[in-house]
Order: C-alpha cells, then structure tokens, then sequence
C-alpha cells in the first residue's frame, strides 16, 4: 500500500461518494475468550445509484458492516462518510432506510400505519402522509391491505410492507440486512424483481447484505466478497449484465460467469476488477 | 394479488350470531361437565353425612333467602379488592415505569421485587391490620394492593424492556427520540403483558381483601361471615359466602378482560388465533 494513498486520485470520479469509508475496524470483547475482529481496514467508496451487495459466509462482518455505514454500530477506528458528513449526522438527517431479515412491522399499527410511522415521527402532516403511504404501498404492490395487521398477511407481503415503510420518507440510501433470507426461493426471485423495480424508480442507492451468491449478482452493480477473521473486503466484483434486469438476465452466459466469479472468489480466488492484494502470509 | 387468501379482520369486527354461537359451541363441554358434577354432589353427598359439604340446593336456598346480610358483606369486600387492586396497579406501574426508564432503579428495584414475590405475603395480613387500623378497610385494600403489586411490576417491566433488538434498531435509524420509542414501541408493547397480569391480580386481589378479614376488623364482610357461620354450624351459608365472592371475582375479571378487548384489540385477535 502506497502510503500516499489517501491524497486524491487523479481521475475524479464523475459522481460524488455517497458512502466513504476509511479504515474501519472494528472489534467485539467475547466474554472469557479472544475478542473478535469484525471488521479490519475496509475501505469502501459508494456511488450514488449504486446497489452494492455485502457478501461472505457468517460471521465475514457483512451485517457489522452495514450497521456500521448506519451509525447503528461505531467503529473503534477509522471514518464513515455519508452524503459528505459523518454517519452519526446522516442518520439524524434520516438518510437511512432500514430493512431486516425479520420485518419488524409493529403488531399494533395496521399495514399502512406502519408504513406511516417514520412520517409521524418526522411530523409530516396527516394528508402528506395519506398520500405517501398510499403511493408507497401502491408501489409494493400492497394497495388493498392498508387495514389489514401485520399477522394477518404472508411472510413475504409483510417483508413488502417493510420495504414500503423504508422508502416512504424517500431516504438517499436504503440499508437491508439479509431482507429475503426467511422467505422461500419463489417468493425471494419475485421480491428480487420488485426491488429492482423499486431502486430503479426512485434512484436510491442500495446496500444489500446478503448470502444467496445468485442474488447478490442478479440485484447488484457491484458486489463487495468478504471474508472472515478478521472480517475484511477480499475482492470487490463489478456486475456489467445490462440493464434493467429481467428473468432472462438470470439464465445469460454472463450472469454464470459472475456467479462463478463471486463463488471462486468466496474461496479465496478473487478474479474481480477491483480486486485487494490478499495478506501474503497465506490463509488462516 | 386477488388470489392470495386474505384472514378476514379479526374477530372484533362485530358478528354477533357467530360469535354467539362459536362460544356456546366452546363452553358447551364446561358447562356439561359443571351441570353433571352438580347433580352428583346433591345426588351422592348427603349419604355420606358430612356436615362441611351442603347439597348444591340447599347453597342455592341459601343465597336467595340471606340476601340481607349477604349482599352488604359483599359490598364491603368487592370494594377492598377493588381499592386495593387500584393501589397495587397503580404502584406497581409506577415503579415499572422507573425501573426500566433507569439501569440503577432497575438494578435495586427489581431484584427485590422478585426477593418479595417469593415471600409468603399473605402472612403479613395481621401485621397489615395492626398497621393501617384493624376496623379501617384500607387494611384490607393493602393486603391486596401487596399481592398485586408483583405481578404487575415484574410483566410492566418485562413488557417495556423485552423490545425485539430490531424494532430498537429501526427506531434509532429513523433518529427517535426517547419519547417517542416509549410511546410509539415500549408502551404498546408492554400493554399485552400489564393486561396479562391485571385479569392474574383481579383474582390475587379478592384473595387479599378476603384473607385480611379473616384476622379482624369489621364483621359486614365475606371474610368474617364465613367464619361467622363456620363457627354457628351453618355450612349452606359458609359455601354461598364463597359462591357470591367468586362471582364478584369472575365478574371484575371479565371487566377486565373486556376492557383488554376495547385497548388492544390486534393483540386479543392474534392471540386468540384469529386469521
């Protein structure tokens, strides 16, 4: 590593950085036994528009990570940059939209009243938020079952619901941790689709945590491999199949080929573009 | 979209023959059981001779004909329990509420609430009465207001503290504020567990003001009159004493479990497995 790498690079990208990260470790004390390096050095700069997939086996720090870029976790060293301010700050701008594997829709509200929630607590007026939550749900394709509680709709429309309540106060970036990992395959490959209807029409930029190597290349501009212990960036991979996405992208040559790309470079053998030099002292 | 099988709203959206019907179709079998148990005491008991166990008849006789001094004790008692289950309801919130909004009242308070929900309270009903004046009811309400003080300040705290992580985490994203997580999250999460133990303190709270008058003080109450007709040899009247108080409890259990209906509906419709 050229110790003048933090100067700025020659070439200035074309657009901004929403995400800049910098040198991130980070480290949780175990209890009676050697503490566990989630995250060691990562350095990652994300481009507005762009939807960036997290992956890696358990305990790679994907999830750490993310969390990491929300300020729902500080890093014990280094900066996360986000829209040009510090993290803490975006997400007091409410920046973030969060989705998680679970979709934590509250038991209490109906449908649309926990599409509304991040609306009430911004103080957006009654009839704004009729508006939004109505368009939000119409483009999750929910409309109808506005009145309905969380229990009393499938495990996928209520991910749906999740996702609907994350973009209705327009964040610039849209967080989701493993949203699909609980649903069966049919219903993930649809959502899958969903979502890229929904990034590309409101233009957030995404980052996906996800273990599902078909996913990640199917959604993702770009999908960042992980590896564990410590949890470190192994091989960034750009994902060139064209746009926008449809069934057909998954049974390309191209799609094959990055999917065995993402799957060699999770055993150790990054073929990727943007591709780390790997610690010299061998593996494990 | 439409042929995805859509539960219908739950079942407080009103239909009453249904609903009528559903619960004659679920206590039927109860009710079958109580009637034939009924018959066999009154058919089988008086041939033993055993004086303590009266026929179900003569019970029955005994509640309609000694109402004048039945209905006054009981009075008396409902308003005990009921005063005491208000003290006890509304301390042991009260200290909820300061044990989970802080680590250090949470440290000191709760680990002696449990150390005392394991003492024998209604030991203390003598101590109550020579405290707070054995003739003063209020003696009584605090029997009571003492056994439904655990209860209550154990699952408030449970209630407000045991939030899914998530649910934390999505608050904190959307930058909340404190109040807002507790008026938007911890308070609606925590009603399903204070309900839970109101409908258990209902009962806890007859069981208080009932035991505090068995150690004295006025003689127009259900405690003293059981005792009171123990000792003058008349067990028809010892048994409708109790009859009339678990009335009085069944029936403030069933306000209470009303009202749960009217507060949180979504949650007496999952529970109940509506959908």
């Amino acid at each position: 590593m050229n110790p003048d790498s933090t100067a700025i690079p020659a070439a200035v990208p074309a657009r901004p950085p929403v995400v800049r990260i910098r040198g991130v470790d980070k480290t949780f004390p175990v209890r009676g036994g050697a503490p566990t390096v989630a995250l060691q050095g990562i350095e990652l700069d994300i481009t507005r528009g762009e939807f960036i997939s997290l992956i890696g086996p358990s305990g790679c720090g994907k999830s750490t990570l993310l969390r990491v870029i929300g300020d729902l976790i500080t890093p014990d060293a280094g900066s996360v940059e986000v829209n040009g301010k510090s993290a803490r700050a975006a997400r007091t701008d409410r920046d973030y939209g969060m989705v998680f594997q679970a979709p934590v829709l509250f038991d209490w509200r109906t449908v649309e009243a926990n599409v509304a929630l991040p609306l009430e607590l911004m103080n957006v007026p009654a009839s704004e938020r009729a508006r939004r939550v109505t368009e939000m749900l119409d483009l999750v394709e929910l409309s109808g079952f506005q009145r309905h509680y969380p229990h009393q709709l499938s495990g996928g429309m209520q991910q749906r619901a999740s996702i609907a309540r994350a973009l209705a106060f327009e964040p610039t970036i849209l967080l989701m941790d493993e949203p699909f990992g609980a649903l069966d395959e049919m219903t993930r490959e649809r959502l899958n689709a969903e979502v890229l209807r929904v990034w590309a029409r409101t233009g957030t930029t995404i980052v996906f945590v996800t273990h599902s190597i078909p996913e990640a290349v199917f959604l993702s501009t770009r999908v960042v491999v992980m590896s564990p212990r410590p949890g470190r960036i192994a091989d960034v991979i750009d994902i060139d199949l064209p746009q926008p996405r449809t069934d057909d992208s998954r049974e390309s040559d191209r799609y094959f080929e990055l999917v065995t790309a993402v799957r060699e470079s999770l055993r150790g053998h990054p073929t990727g573009s943007g591709a780390r030099t790997r610690a010299e002292g061998g593996i494990g | 979209m439409t042929t995805l099988r859509v539960p219908s709203p739950g079942p407080w959206t009103i239909r009453p023959r249904t609903a009528v019907a559903s619960a004659i179709r679920r206590y039927l079998p109860a009710v079958f059981v109580f009637v034939v148990l009924m018959v066999v005491w009154e058919a089988v008991v008086p041939r033993t001779g055993r004086r303590p166990l009266p026929p179900p008849t003569q019970i029955a006789n005994a509640l309609l004909t000694e109402g004048a001094t039945l209905y006054p004790a009981a009075w008396n008692t409902l308003y005990s329990a009921l005063g005491g289950l208000l003290i006890g309801t509304i301390a042991g919130v009260a200290v909820a509420f300061m044990a989970s909004r802080w680590v250090l009242a949470r440290d000191v308070l709760l680990p002696l609430a449990v150390g005392a929900s394991a003492v024998p309270l209604i030991a203390l009903a003598p101590i109550l009465n020579n405290w707070f004046g054995v003739l003063d009811p209020f003696s009584k309400m605090m029997m009571a207001a003492l056994l439904v003080f655990f209860p209550i300040t154990i699952n408030v705290v449970r209630g407000l503290v045991e939030v899914q992580p998530q649910a934390l985490e999505l608050m904190r994203s959307y930058a909340a504020s404190d109040t807002q997580l507790l008026r938007r999250v911890r308070i609606p999460n925590m009603l399903p567990y204070f309900f839970t133990a109101l409908k258990v303190s209902t009962t806890l709270a007859f069981i208080g003001a009932i035991v505090g008058e068995f150690f004295g003080g006025s003689t127009v109450v259900l405690g003293r009159l059981i005792l009171k007709s123990i000792s003058g040899g008349r067990f028809d009247m010892a048994w409708a004493v109790i009859v009339l108080g678990s009335m009085a409890a069944i029936v403030s259990y069933l306000v209470v479990a009303f009202v749960e209906r009217l507060v949180i509906p979504w949650y007496v419709s999952m529970r109940d497995g509506a959908g």
